[in-house]
């Protein structure tokens, strides 16, 4: 019976909390309060509520014929994770962590943000429970990304922008950390994914498994049979973690984590944690890292901003570690290929993030015969990508 | 009786407060931090407190920022700060405490590092994101080298914790004055009195004070209730201020000595 994170939030060895003393009192009473929650019927139909009333679950779980077909192997199911309102899975864990935070008497919240994804779904929680949002942002992402900048800003949140290290995502959340010890007695910080302190990547996680949970029932009814597949993309591990955690106890089920291999895994241009990278510890918790010799932090590479983070989630690393699940990396390139593939085959404009776990589909269903069955995780809608994808393609957008 | 403790008991003795001064190694470089640490023992500097940089320092303000960067550009490792504290300890006596974060470290090997850190000569360690908890991998190696592992202790610890964090303190602890990031804002003395002389009762060994401290009379305010204050990015500012030029030295002992003047 798979039971992690043990009471102090490690997988194995990795997870835990390794940060200032200043913050601890404030994760154990987090854990505390997130401990009696997940006990309380109200607080979980409560969620339940928001989940069905305002991001629109359950997505739906759709079966790709031309897809399929196209590829000559397997059925393959989307979870359409792109339908949710705010257009990606970034939602289920910021209505999630908003609740609490509100039963918690928290009236003001923070978060990290890379692509803009995670800022907007908490910008969007924060205007729905009427709470003070701040999210920090590397300056380099927020030209990259204007177009959420200006979504957060219209949503209420105040955006600060940091321009520390290499001004991406890892440095907007060692300055959501810091921001963090400054007012960690009236503020709660709504962390984006699978990482960080316990009981973050635990919490996280939970809030996620509707993902897996519906896509578990989906299959179910749709094929009468579990998945031989699940597949998803892997930045911190958010969306693969709340569409394999369901299945962990289906051996039959493969897990199929999809990093991004950049410019490629040897170029040194790329974010695949687990296939390139050594255990360390950053952000509160011990996983597999990029990083020198010396146990400095090396800069990741992703055409996907979402996935252009040095670190993953600890419990991928122990899921990596136990063999559970399997990680495998795409390209830029690879990814591209699949965004235009999905968007041509299928009508669906997928975001560059999913578009690696659909190019890893696309690699693997030729191999698979026709009855076997795959679910992929669509985690994002593309429509902030559309950008990025011309500059690659060499369109000059106005 | 080791070079922490022996130094306590003399100042004790002497009725003096501690001062340590905090600078990180590398910053702008390592022969730079070489002849600092002299200038800082020079001046009045009962221990030193010697930063050992990462790529994110999620704890600390920009001025420690800025200088591990400065650190890291100029090449700066762990194993060559070890070499440079064995220099170092060729000619003098002083404590000498390496703090930073745990990933250098952990990537090092804590066990490794315990015993080359012991050789070369370092008497403490500070983890600013290791806290108790997590601890235990690293103090194992520690303790058989005689290295002390120093506690951290905020303003938001509760009682109770803080009793179960001080049981095991070895060396000093270090009291963190405010909630926030290093060299964030000036010390509110009166606000943490009572908190610091509560942990001064429970402490087995003696309490430093740091974060915010910046000035003689910030030091000086300190001092009526602390064994030792700490001062870091407003150091640090001065070395960045004068960073290669021949005056850095000169610049540096005369802020070290205003501050010790005060603690005796």
């Amino acid at each position: 019976m798979y039971s992690y994170p043990d009471s102090n939030g490690h997988f194995g060895p990795f997870g835990g909390r390794y940060v200032a003393e200043t913050l601890m009192p404030s994760l154990e009473e987090l854990a505390e309060a997130y401990r009696e929650a997940q006990n309380d019927p109200t607080f979980q139909q409560d969620f339940e509520y928001h989940l069905q009333q305002y991001v629109g679950r359950p997505s739906p779980l759709y079966y790709a014929r031309r897809l399929s077909d196209h590829l000559g192997g397997a059925r393959i199911y989307l979870k359409r994770e792109d339908l949710n309102h705010t257009g990606a899975h970034k939602v289920n864990n910021t209505v999630g962590q908003a609740l609490l935070a509100r039963r918690m008497g928290k009236k003001r919240v923070i978060a990290e943000t890379g692509a803009g994804q995670h800022g907007v779904a908490t910008a969007t929680v924060a205007a729905l429970f009427g709470m003070e949002c701040e999210v920090f942002m590397g300056t380099e992402d927020m030209r990259r990304q204007s177009l959420n900048v200006f979504r957060m800003k219209l949503l209420g949140a105040k955006v600060t922008g940091v321009t520390s290290g290499t001004a991406t995502l890892k440095d907007a959340m060692n300055e959501a950390i810091r921001h963090w010890v400054t007012r960690v007695r009236d503020t709660f910080y709504i962390i984006g994914t699978v990482a960080g302190p316990h009981p973050y990547p635990a919490m996280v996680r939970d809030f996620q498994s509707v993902i897996g949970r519906e896509t578990r029932t989906q299959i179910l009814q749709a094929e009468g049979r579990l998945p031989d597949y699940a597949v998803a993309c892997i930045g911190g591990g958010s969306n693969a973690i709340g569409l394999f955690h369901p299945f962990l106890g289906d051996e039959s089920v493969r897990l199929l984590g999809v990093e991004a291999a950049g410019l490629g895994v040897d170029s040194g241009k790329h974010a695949a944690s687990i296939g390139a990278g050594r255990v360390g510890v950053l952000h509160g918790n011990k996983t597999y890292l990029l990083q020198d010799e010396h146990g400095q932090i090396q800069h990741a590479h992703s055409i996907s901003a979402g996935l252009d983070y040095p670190g993953v989630g600890p419990e991928h690393a122990h899921l990596h570690e136990i063999g559970r699940a399997e990680y495998q990396a795409i390209t830029d390139a690879e990814a591209l290929d699949a965004f235009q593939v999905l968007t041509k085959l299928e009508g669906i404009i997928p975001a560059l993030e999913s578009a690696h776990a659909i190019a890893q589909v696309m690699k693997l269903a030729p191999t698979l015969r026709r009855d076997q069955l795959v679910v992929v995780c669509l985690s994002g809608r593309g429509d902030k990508d559309i950008h990025t994808v011309a500059e690659a393609m060499g369109v000059e957008l106005n | 009786m080791g070079r922490i403790q022996a130094t306590f008991e003399q100042l004790k003795q002497r009725g003096e407060t501690a001062l340590i001064p905090f600078i990180t190694a590398g910053d702008p470089d390592l022969t730079t931090t070489e002849k600092l640490i002299h200038t800082l023992v020079e001046n009045g500097a009962d221990l030193i407190e010697l930063g050992f940089p990462f790529s994110d320092p999620m704890a600390d303000g920009p001025t420690i920022q800025i200088a591990s960067e400065r650190a890291l550009e100029s090449g700066t490792t762990l194993p060559k700060i070890l070499d440079m504290v064995a220099r170092v300890r060729e000619h003098t006596n002083v404590p000498i405490v390496l703090m930073g974060y745990y990933n250098p470290l952990f990537s090092y090997g804590p066990e490794r590092f315990a015993v080359d850190a012991a050789a070369a000569g370092v008497d403490g360690l500070l983890l600013v994101d290791l806290p108790a908890e997590e601890a235990g991998e690293v103090r194992c190696y520690l303790q058989q080298v005689g290295i002390c592992l120093i506690q951290l202790l905020a303003p938001t610890t509760p009682p109770q914790r803080m009793q179960r964090l001080v049981a095991d303190a070895e060396g000093f602890v270090y009291f963190v004055s405010m909630t926030g990031v290093t060299g964030a804002s000036q010390i509110d003395a009166a606000a943490i009195e009572q908190q610091v002389r509560d942990l001064r009762q429970l402490s087995p060994v003696p309490v430093a004070v740091g974060f915010g401290i910046a000035s003689p009379a910030d030091a000086v305010a300190v001092s009526c209730f602390a064994d030792a204050v700490v001062v870091g990015s407003a150091l640090v500012k001065v070395v960045a201020a004068y960073g290669t030029s021949p005056e850095l030295v000169a610049r540096v002992g005369a802020f070290v000595r205003s501050l010790k003047e005060g603690l005796r």
